[in-house]
């Protein structure tokens, strides 16, 4: 049967169109009853046990998603107009209805009634979409149980007033969402129901604690209609809000419309908006720029600065504000600084964290209104209800956002789930990753069905196989850190006869195993990388691939993606060559034992010779990249022991650094550049590349503030002389240098990847490198982005054919995207876990150290601990205490006494006592002070 | 965008197998020797056919075949914006060309020396395909000319979505900007005629979409035997036979 579905809609100039459609009706739609005997029943989901069929209209799956997630709520019809409303409204909770609907453990049916020829309606003269979409959704519950008959019931489940009261007169049985829930007698469930917001008379009663902030707290977001105009006038910015997450009173909004970034001090300005809302944003009067500067800092005093790890590029670091003021205020701040009036698109998802304490109300039974703290400091307070506050206390929970009205200064939310009890490690562990959206799930049976059969050795096929070369013969062996499971590179160094070397880089073969489309590969296209944390890995592959059949293994027969170079004794590359290969790694080394080798001159065994000549030739390498303009970049890893029982940190020491990683890292760049070249000349415009933007000089306004405060003159022309006034900024005492570099490090953005056809090949430059392209090739049992270049490489050599999604360079940009995502997250997670294992660790050891300021500030300064790469505030004043004994000096940064008595300047050496302190209950926190 | 829904339906409503529905009319232009109306879905294209006929410009004249031109036009009202569509642009040069080769290779034209074939074409009103129902048109119009073919031309679009083969695609499928295979065959012969993409699809896909698009010009062809069957009894039924 054929419809015509006709419309008008305006276009993008402005014209109005009239758009015609057809829309066919079919006979072939089928229930989803498993019971049903008219119908079809092979998708079927619906068994006969249920004792309700619930219809779910949209403001339903919009509010209560994460009702509809818990697996209590079953038998679920999701009509195919509520999700196309949802769908409209919000792709996020779309995207979860649908992962909802294809899980097989959850009896949810999707039903397209639109297409049904019994169940589409057409709107009626003067019907309001609302209203036809509210008519569409009685009429398939009404033909639900016409069709179903008397062999079970359907519920329309509705929270709109109108919509029920029309359903029960036309004889459907219809609910609001709680009824329906106090009907399943199950408690627990009714946290997760949102409360509706009307006549909400609960709100007063929370407000009642504060009493003096009853009133009207935020200024109304403007009208839809009144942001499009003020946008098209120019009056007002729209840009993505970012809070800056060392202090939450404060955020930017990079705007395109004025080319800078607005400032936005103090949540009233925010106006409700959270970090990630596309908001719109007024520019303050210029006057009011400095004005608001104050007001800001008297703010910033209530929330105080938390010790954390040392930053280690300027995506982690705190921002800093122009602090260019004059002692006078007639300077005028360099940006100018804004209000949100309205919010275009929310950026609300469910946040980890604790409730604030608070003493139990009188009738534990009762329902308890409690504040939620998010761990993530950039989200304000959320204000939640629940029926189990003595349970939640000290847990730590998940709750989502559902509103915020301007009386309120909080936002109010809803209970989610509990993860675990606070300070527990485990739990700790958890909200480090659920934060940073990693999937630490054990891998899925479909996946694992991807895996080869264990035990799994090279088959004669392998050695047949024409493309593989065959180069057990070599003497290849691996140098990795001590305990390495995962070993995803080897190398060998051959003295030729004419004089050359021959060196080779050999790389797990992981694609032998992971073929493109298959669950295994979707899996790893999304976790995207492995995760380091301190106690424990996630991998990006299932463990028996990772630790066995790719990690090239001593004494074990292997296969391997190979470069292979012909270099001069000069280092100089004459050829170059890719082949897959099979290799039998002689010795499997860890940097310390190599080190030890190389400098052990009574060793002339052959891996130790092939060790000092690769070393020599790496030292040639490095050397011409460090005269190309490369930075020799440091940061403050640290390494941890961990007992084995407890797996309580032992002890904390900086990540030493020796030539044997070096090496190895030197033929690493080399390989990946060579590969990096070899891909982008077949395919230009579909190779995933690897490259690091030049810092800004804004981004490196910090840095050089602070040399001159200390006399040192860096020039930050290019990378080449950058490298070299690094060179010459030696201190005094040894660390000097590396402080610098440290702090230089932290200037810098972090490398991405990209597609090549997205950017030209002038923008394809690897700053830190000093490489006109790179790419990443020699770690596929751990990062997806080697995957994709192993594929790219095997295709460019015809070994492959190029998989499909090369084709599509949208989608070879959105997982260039969501590399860099996993990437960073996995970074996050890593410091994140690091940060707990300190804090674990100094809970039962205060320690006296000797630390170095990094940051002047009004009340103290900032100070980096590099014996344990941790960074934090150290006070000179006591909060209460605001008296002006110290005076800062931006120009010389320095801070103090007024009576010139004792003074502290940038990059001092002070002694510093650090003690783990609990201002609040199972809060614990590392507290500095001076000694 | 999603263009087939996980349920396995298309923006209309379509399965991705399914064409849209088909109409034809023969003999809607009576001063044409043959003509005929052909509708794909919303997409809607009249044909009308002259001759064989005398050679009007002799210096294009052939000694051993008949001369074939085509004209394919669309006509100001057939996209929803009215806006003036003028003559011999790029566009309706190329589809006027291809359709042309594409009767040629059906038309016996070697039975016809020294006479011209005028096929032209009109869009009504389109929605996607409007060149495979151009050709579907032509054929028809030729067929009723009685001009002699070796077999049917038809033709039949498909794309490749979202991972999905679809069948004759709908304007919003069309302008979705993914591949757009147009296929067209000799049905009786099993041959292929036409066969135009303007993407890149890898081997084993296109394989597959032009395997779509062949059972697609199948069922075409089917439908327009039937159409011409019904019009023959017709005009049996006319001359009282």
């Amino acid at each position: 049967m054929l419809q015509s579905k006709s419309f008008v809609r305006k276009t993008k100039q402005g014209k109005v169109v009239k758009v015609v459609r057809e829309h066919y009706l079919r006979d072939d739609i089928y229930c989803g009853a498993t019971f049903c005997k008219v119908c079809d029943v092979s998708g079927a989901r619906l068994t006969p046990d249920a004792s309700n069929i619930i219809v779910v209209d949209t403001n339903v799956v919009l509010h209560q998603i994460d009702l509809l997630e818990n697996p209590a709520i079953d038998y679920v019809v999701v009509l195919s107009v509520v999700l196309d409303e949802v769908k409209n409204k919000n792709i996020s909770v779309y995207n979860r209805l649908r992962a909802i609907c294809s899980n097989s453990l959850r009896k949810f049916f999707v039903f397209s009634n639109e297409y049904h020829k019994d169940t589409y309606v057409k709107a009626l003269a003067g019907e309001t979409p609302n209203d036809r979409n509210d008519r569409a959704i009685r009429v398939a519950a009404q033909w639900y149980q016409n069709h179903l008959g008397s062999s079970s019931c359907v519920l329309l489940i509705t929270n709109d007033r109108e919509n029920k009261r029309k359903a029960i007169d036309e004889g459907i049985s219809a609910e609001t969402v709680e009824s329906y829930v106090k009907s399943l007698g199950k408690p627990e469930l009714l946290d997760l129901v949102v409360q509706p917001q009307s006549g909400d008379v609960n709100m007063e009663e929370v407000e009642d604690l504060r009493p003096s902030k009853r009133k009207v707290i935020y200024i109304e977001h403007k009208p839809m209609s009144e942001i499009t105009s003020g946008l098209l006038r120019g009056i007002l910015h729209q840009g993505k809000l970012r809070v800056n997450r060392y202090n939450p009173f404060e955020a930017y909004v990079g705007s395109e419309s004025i080319g800078d970034e607005i400032v936005i001090y103090g949540r009233s300005n925010m106006n409700r908006a959270f970090d990630g809302d596309i908001v719109a944003v007024e520019i303050l009067p210029r006057e009011q720029w400095q004005e608001e500067k104050s007001l800001a800092i008297a703010e910033e005093e209530d929330e105080e600065e938390d010790v954390h790890l040392a930053p280690s590029s300027a995506d982690d670091a705190p921002r800093v504000i122009d602090a260019k003021q004059g002692s006078e205020g007639n300077t005028v701040p360099a940006r100018p600084s804004g209000r949100v009036v309205g919010v275009i698109k929310r950026n609300w998802h469910s946040y980890c964290g604790s409730l604030d304490p608070m003493p139990m109300p009188a009738g534990n039974a009762g329902v308890a209104h409690a504040l939620f703290v998010s761990k993530d400091r950039r989200i304000p307070k959320i204000r939640i209800q629940t029926r189990q506050l003595g349970n939640l206390l000290d847990k730590r929970i998940i709750v989502s956002v559902d509103s915020w009205d301007c009386v309120s200064r909080y936002p109010s939310g809803h209970y989610v789930r509990t993860i675990g009890e606070i300070g527990d490690k485990e739990t700790e562990t958890e909200v480090v990753l659920i934060e940073n959206d990693i999937d630490a799930r054990p891998f899925t049976s479909q996946v694992l069905a991807c895996l080869p059969p264990l035990p799994w050795s090279v088959s004669s096929e392998d050695l047949a196989n024409p493309i593989r070369q065959d180069l057990r013969h070599l003497r290849v062996f691996s140098v990795d850190p001590p305990g390495c499971k995962d070993i995803d590179d080897a190398l060998h160094c051959t003295a030729l006869p004419n004089g050359n070397f021959e060196v080779g880089v050999h790389i797990a073969d992981v694609t032998n195993f992971v073929y493109p489309g298959t669950p295994l590969d979707d899996e790893a296209s999304q976790r995207g990388t492995s995760v380091y944390l301190v106690d424990r890995r996630i991998d990006m592959l299932p463990k028996p691939l990772t630790e066995d059949i790719c990690s090239l293994r001593n004494e074990v027969e292997r296969l391997a993606f190979s470069v292979i170079w012909e270099m001069t004794p000069e280092a100089d590359i004459i050829s170059t060559r890719f082949t897959k290969s099979v290799i039998k790694s002689s010795a499997a080394l860890s940097y310390v034992e190599a080190q030890a080798r190389m400098d052990d001159s009574r060793l002339m065994d052959p891996v130790t010779a092939d060790l000092r000549n690769m070393n020599t030739l790496a030292k040639i390498m490095r050397h011409r990249r460090i005269d190309r303009g490369a930075l020799t970049l440091a940061s403050a890893e640290v390494k941890f022991q961990i007992d084995t029982e407890t797996h309580d940190p032992l002890d904390i020491g900086m990540y030493q650094i020796r030539e044997a990683n070096q090496m190895v890292e030197e033929f690493m760049l080399a390989a990946n550049i060579s590969v990096g070249e070899q891909i982008l000349k077949h395919f230009p415009l579909c190779s995933l590349l690897r490259r690091h933007p030049s810092p800004t000089k804004e981004m490196l306004e910090p840095l050089l503030r602070t040399a001159a405060a200390i006399g040192i003159d860096l020039d930050v022309t290019s990378s080449k002389t950058l490298a070299d006034s690094l060179d010459q900024a030696v201190g005094d005492d040894p660390y000097f240098n590396k402080l610098i570099r440290i702090l230089t490090t932290r200037c810098m953005t972090q490398a991405v990847y990209f597609c090549s056809g997205d950017l030209t090949p002038p923008e394809f430059h690897h700053y830190g490198l000093a490489a006109a392209l790179y790419t990443h090739f020699t770690s596929p049992i751990r990062r997806y982005a080697d995957v994709i270049v192993h594929r790219l490489l095997a295709a460019s050599l015809g070994i492959n054919k190029l998989p499909d999604i090369f084709q599509d360079g949208t989608r070879l940009t959105s997982i260039a995207d969501n590399l860099n995502y996993r990437h960073r997250n996995a970074q996050m997670a890593s410091r994140a876990s690091v940060e707990l294992h300190t804090l674990i660790y100094f809970k039962k050891r205060p320690t006296d150290t000797e630390a170095r300021i990094v940051k002047i500030r009004s009340n103290g300064f900032i100070v980096f601990v590099p014996k344990y790469g941790i960074e934090g505030p150290v006070y000179l004043t006591t909060r209460a205490d605001k008296g002006g004994e110290w005076i800062v000096d931006e120009h010389q940064q320095k801070v103090k006494k007024t009576d010139g008595s004792v003074s502290y300047s940038v990059l001092q050496t002070v002694k510093i006592h650090m003690e783990v302190v609990e201002p609040q209950p199972n809060r614990p926190k590392l507290q500095l002070t001076v000694i | 965008m999603e263009y087939v829904t996980p349920e396995g339906f298309r923006l209309d409503g379509r399965r991705p197998m399914e064409m849209r529905q088909l109409r034809a009319e023969i003999g809607v232009v009576s001063r044409a020797d043959g003509s005929a109306v052909f509708e794909m879905g919303n997409t809607k294209v009249i044909a009308a056919v002259y001759g064989p006929r005398e050679v009007k410009n002799r210096s294009e004249q052939l000694n051993d075949q008949a001369l074939v031109r085509c004209e394919y036009s669309m006509a100001n009202f057939s996209t929803g914006d009215r806006r003036r569509k003028h003559k011999g642009d790029r566009r309706s040069t190329e589809i006027s060309l291809v359709i042309r080769q594409t009767m040629e290779a059906c038309i016996l034209t070697h039975l016809m020396p020294r006479s011209q074939i005028d096929i032209f074409v009109q869009v009504l009103q389109a929605d996607g395909g409007t060149r495979s129902a151009c050709i579907n048109a032509a054929t028809l119009a030729l067929a009723d000319a009685g001009i002699p073919m070796s077999d049917l031309v038809t033709s039949c679009s498909a794309g490749y979505l979202n991972n999905t083969p679809l069948l004759d695609l709908n304007y919003v499928e069309d302008s979705a900007g993914g591949p757009d295979v147009t296929v067209g065959i000799l049905p009786k012969l099993d041959k292929v005629t036409l066969l135009q993409m303007d993407a890149k699809l890898p081997m084993n896909i296109l394989e597959n979409v032009m395997q779509l698009a062949t059972e697609g010009c199948k069922a075409v062809a089917n439908y327009i035997r039937e159409v011409l069957l019904n019009n023959t009894k017709q005009l049996e039924f006319r001359r009282g036979v």
